[in-house]
């Protein structure tokens, strides 16, 4: 793998020290958000495999590492463990990838008796809550990180957590997922279900009653009655938890606010992506949470920037016109091309410093390969670091 | 381009319902535009369906935000019109308790009391049902005269990752409701996406990532027995540089100081005795572009004969400089049309 130079994409933006970040003993915990396809674990992994090499001892929680990069890690199963990983030095890296299931069903099962716990992981609604609920991966992402850094703190087996994000859509999902899973589990619907399961004593309200009649005769014809029964039945054995679970999304919520907690937002210099992590800097911002700052993925480096895409498309011409050196030609061709395309990421880098100015950035150059090894990882925080 | 597969594409002709996947970043959104785009071409009507509710057709089209109402939203080449639409979960349940229950007063109350929200997230199989039951009924539906009111139904779906899980919404289903009327709305949705009328198309770029999860994700629609449609390959650069230019790149065997001649020869430097410095930094800079081209060149070359391995028509889309914007999905639709799309 060639690593281009850096690149300046973003002259007027504050740079992002990432060493400093990474070296900072106050920073126990930093969060990679951004929006899918932006290269968010590769750059986890890389920042973790850095801080590691530099001395810390690093735990790495990836998401849904692409099979290579996993590999690469040495990371072979999705086992909800961190595993540590070899020739790294002088510190160490442990790395692992969520089980997002049986991190909910470990949460089950610690928070209720054993008969409780079995006939909730049975329940069918239990098992699309947590194998498919659009949010429960992010909210078991946190839950992990929790973990973690709970782990840190009897044991101190790593003194970093360098988390990615799910691979949402949005980057504000990793946000307001929990809350989301919090409140709807909390919601008033869910406690009127849980109502006549409590005992047909409490349902005194008439209106609940008729409302609770309404919904039950509208969802049976929806969706059957077999089902709205079992629904009653997740919602009844699943009520004793709910209590405990608002308060651990809060919690887990507001770790996230914790003086030793750092967000870097990865973008790549597209215009969707940078809008992504404008919507996620904002957000930020809102709720006190510390930005580290943008990590710009995938930037084409300039060289020759002196060579205008004017310039070399006009001698590209020239060179036509005169019928001879199509290979000068085809370089000047791909020249223009490549400052066309530089020049495209620089605008939209420039609309997102220009509404973000104190924000700090770090371009890191587009690789020809997706990285493999640890080496290729290795490259990549030379790239962000260096 | 793609000469040996246009043939192929003839084979998805009876599909009316064209689903859209394709990893983040791929370009899934601007690619199901593009679609919708040539297969109205010519007069006809195509419906556009977005379904995850964050207003991604309104964007490459430019319009405001869509409502959950069908919307002209494009004029196709040759005449012909692209209509949108965002589909929303909880409008589509009190739709079908409306048509199907008569029930849209109690559909209401049971809005406000957040129980459709509660139905539609809690099971997510009952959200997809909603979802691709809305398509399905674009799909057949009929005007007054018997004719189809669409040509053809563009799905913007989830991402590669889910897709399957998404369309095979039976098996999703399954699981929650083993009878009842959302039972059977799942099967009769099941029965029209494993029919020739819908296909599913996968979009990529030539990377190893998004090849990969192409790969699997033609697997994965292929072990659940859904129709696998084309692969459309996004952003795809055109050569540059002459074959033997791309050999000695890939070597770093490029002559730089004939490089430097051309420059001079292009009237880019003063035809001086002494070649100026500059002169042969710039040779030095697009030479290791060059190597740099090369590189990704040989990646592409590999990339692109994995997805030929999935015997699945390949359309390559050009790269465009300068953005996407409406202008751009009609240069892709064009590519689209030229390649057999909508024949």
């Amino acid at each position: 793998m060639t690593v281009p130079e850096a690149t300046a994409i973003t002259p007027d933006a504050p740079h992002l020290d990432v060493d400093a970040l990474i070296g900072d003993p106050g920073v126990r915990v930093i969060v990679c958000c951004g929006s899918g396809g932006v290269g968010k674990t590769t750059t986890a992994a890389a920042l973790a495999l850095r801080a590691a090499e530099q001395g810390r001892s690093v735990c790495v929680l990836t998401i849904d590492p692409a099979r290579r990069l996993a590999q690469s890690m040495g990371l072979t199963e999705l086992d909800n463990t961190p595993r540590p990983i070899t020739g790294v030095e002088p510190g160490s890296l442990n790395a692992m990838m969520l089980d997002m299931k049986r991190t909910f069903d470990e949460i089950v099962i610690a928070h209720s008796d054993p008969e409780r716990a079995q006939s909730i992981l049975d329940n069918p609604f239990y098992q699309a809550l947590s194998s498919s609920f659009a949010g429960t991966q992010e909210y078991m992402a946190m839950e992990k990180l929790g973990q973690l850094r709970a782990e840190a703190e009897t044991d101190q087996r790593w003194d970093l957590i360098v988390v990615d994000t799910p691979p949402s859509r949005s980057a504000l999902d990793f946000l307001d997922a929990p809350k989301r899973l919090g409140s709807f589990l909390d919601g008033r619907l869910i406690r009127i279900l849980a109502a006549p399961a409590r005992g047909a004593g409490r349902l005194t309200s008439r209106v609940v009653s008729a409302s609770f009649g309404v919904f039950t005769n509208v969802l049976a014809k929806v969706i059957g009655a077999q089902v709205l029964q079992d629904l009653q039945v997740f919602v009844a054995s699943f009520d004793a938890l709910f209590g405990g679970f608002r308060e651990r999304a809060e919690a887990t919520y507001a770790q996230l606010k914790a003086p030793d907690t750092r967000f870097v937002v990865v973008a790549s210099p597209e215009q969707d992506a940078l809008r992504e992590a404008s919507y996620f800097v904002e957000r930020l911002e809102t709720e006190n949470m510390p930005l580290a700052g943008l990590v710009l993925n995938r930037v084409v480096p300039v060289l020759a920037a002196d060579l205008t895409v004017e310039a070399a498309e006009a001698g590209a011409e020239i060179l036509a016109d005169l019928g001879e050196d199509p290979v000068t030609r085809g370089l000047l061709h791909l020249h223009a091309d490549r400052m066309r395309n530089a020049r495209r990421q620089r605008h939209v880098a420039d609309s997102f410093v220009a509404a973000h100015p104190g924000v700090p950035v770090v371009a890191v150059p587009a690789f020809g390969d997706d990285v493999h090894d640890l080496e290729g990882l290795r490259a990549i925080g030379d790239a962000a670091g260096g | 381009m793609n000469l040996e597969s246009v043939g192929r594409w003839a084979d998805l002709s009876e599909a009316r319902m064209h689903v859209v996947s394709g990893k983040g970043g791929t370009g899934k959104t601007t690619v199901a535009a593009a679609l919708a785009l040539a297969l109205a071409a010519g007069g006809k009507r195509t419906l556009l369906l977005e379904v995850e509710g964050r207003q991604g057709l309104a964007r490459v089209f430019d319009v405001p935000p869509l409502p959950y109402e069908e919307r002209k939203v494009a004029i196709a080449p040759h005449g012909g019109d692209v209509i949108a639409l965002a589909v929303d979960p909880e409008a589509a349940l009190l739709e079908y308790l409306e048509l199907f229950y008569n029930m849209r007063r109690a559909g209401n109350a049971l809005r406000r009391l957040g129980a459709i929200d509660f139905a539609t997230t809690i099971a997510p199989g009952v959200r997809d049902v909603l979802l691709t039951g809305k398509a399905m009924e674009a799909t057949k539906r009929k005007d007054g005269q018997g004719r189809f009111v669409y040509d053809a139904v563009v799905m913007d779906a989830p991402p590669t990752g889910r897709v399957t899980r998404f369309l095979n919404v039976n098996s999703e289903v399954a699981g929650l409701a083993k009878v009842g009327p959302i039972r059977n709305q799942a099967d009769t949705v099941m029965g029209v996406i494993k029919s020739r009328i819908t296909t599913v198309h996968l979009v990529t770029l030539l990377e190893e990532m998004p090849v990969q999860e192409t790969v699997d994700g033609i697997a994965e629609l292929r072990a659940a027995e859904l129709p696998v449609g084309g692969i459309f390959v996004n952003m795809v650069r055109q050569p540059l540089l002459p074959p033997e230019a791309l050999a000695a790149a890939a070597t770093g065997s490029l002559d730089k100081s004939r490089i430097a001649q051309g420059l001079v020869d292009a009237g880019l430097a003063p035809p001086s005795g002494k070649r100026s410095t500059r002169v042969s930094a710039w040779a030095d800079a697009l030479a290791h572009e060059a190597s740099e081209h090369a590189e990704r060149v040989a990646l592409e070359t590999q990339e692109r004969t994995r997805l030929q391995a999935t015997g699945r028509p390949m359309i390559e889309l050009p790269y465009l400089a300068e953005g996407i914007d409406v202008g751009a999905l009609y240069t892709l639709a064009a590519h689209m049309h030229e390649n057999g799309v909508g024949e």
